[in-house]
């Protein structure tokens, strides 16, 4: 890199980490909205969900 | 006028939620394909410049993160500005998922920027440059409109008076483009966007196109993404959501 190997690779480094908190960003964001609004709907809604066995308790 | 029926569906979250969801995965992994492809080429295969020798390589891309920066805050814009008028909320999630992506692209334009400066102009930083100073402006409209939705608990306020502040930041955007033509700058004008002939040949033009292709691919899978976290934020409890979260129902 004729002496320009430090500012190149530094360049492309932080351009690299950018790219990957970004695709890691959105696609976390979204699988932790998705998880809140399963939660919600669990919790408002006991009824529709199966019930569990009382002997299986026991 | 009379809208085509087609164009109503943007108006239904449940569609434009599986719209996004069938296109986003796409356009991300040819976004970052490109991207690959494009690094390969420019650090590797394309020759180094004559009067700058390796370290124009940042050229691959420094002007793509600023362009990508600047696509977002003139699409934020546009959306709240649709938002605002029409009172469309989709179109708020569009401006709201648009800002992060922007910001963090614009922070490395300022960084892969003043990398670059360091051994080509002498210096990191000037505070007097005019591209330097408009696109640091540009990341803290960027950040000023998170920090300010971020003040209001009501989402619907924070929709109003963001979008204020994202159509009135919209002026930023051309004064970047033309602030190496109208003043005095340490920067070099545009060698692409121009109407003769680009000045670059084809063995850099090349690679620099492919990674314009690549970040602008990547820009929309990651808004898509986000716009369908937004989406499922803003639609929580409806009933198509209900059917959709997986193990909320039986």
């Amino acid at each position: 890199m004729g002496g320009h190997g430090p500012y190149v690779w530094t360049a492309y480094g932080i351009t690299l980490a950018i790219l990957i908190w970004n695709v890691w960003s959105a696609l976390s964001l979204l699988r932790r909205n998705l998880r809140r609004v399963a939660g919600e709907t669990a919790a408002e809604e006991p009824a529709r969900r199966p019930k569990v066995s009382r002997m299986e308790d026991d | 006028m009379k809208l085509p029926v087609w164009f109503h569906r943007f108006g239904s979250p449940p569609w434009v939620y599986g719209f996004a969801g069938a296109c986003a995965p796409w356009l991300l992994a040819a976004g970052l394909l490109a991207i690959a492809v494009g690094a390969y080429w420019g650090l590797v295969i394309a020759p180094p410049d004559a009067r700058q020798g390796e370290v124009y390589r940042i050229i691959y891309i420094h002007p793509q993160t600023a362009y990508v920066g600047m696509m977002a805050y003139t699409l934020m814009a546009i959306a709240a500005a649709i938002g605002f008028i029409w009172r469309i909320k989709l179109a708020h999630a569009v401006a709201v998922s648009a800002a992060p992506i922007g910001a963090t692209f614009t922070f490395g334009a300022l960084i892969t920027g003043a990398i670059w400066g360091r051994p080509t102009w002498g210096t990191y930083w000037e505070w007097g440059d005019p591209r330097i100073m408009s696109e640091l402006l540009l990341l803290l409209m960027f950040l000023g409109y998170l920090a300010l939705r971020a003040a209001f608990d009501d989402r619907d306020k924070a929709d109003r008076v963001s979008a204020i502040l994202a159509v009135v930041g919209v002026v930023n955007v051309p004064i970047i483009h033309f602030s190496v033509e109208w003043w005095n700058s340490l920067h070099q004008t545009a060698s692409i966007m121009q109407l003769d002939k680009p000045a670059m040949p084809a063995s850099m033009l090349v690679p620099f196109l492919i990674m314009v292709a690549g970040f602008t691919l990547l820009f929309y899978g990651l808004l898509l993404r986000r716009l369908q976290a937004g989406i499922v934020d803003r639609e929580s409890g409806a009933r198509w959501l209900r059917d959709l979260a997986p193990g909320a129902t039986p």
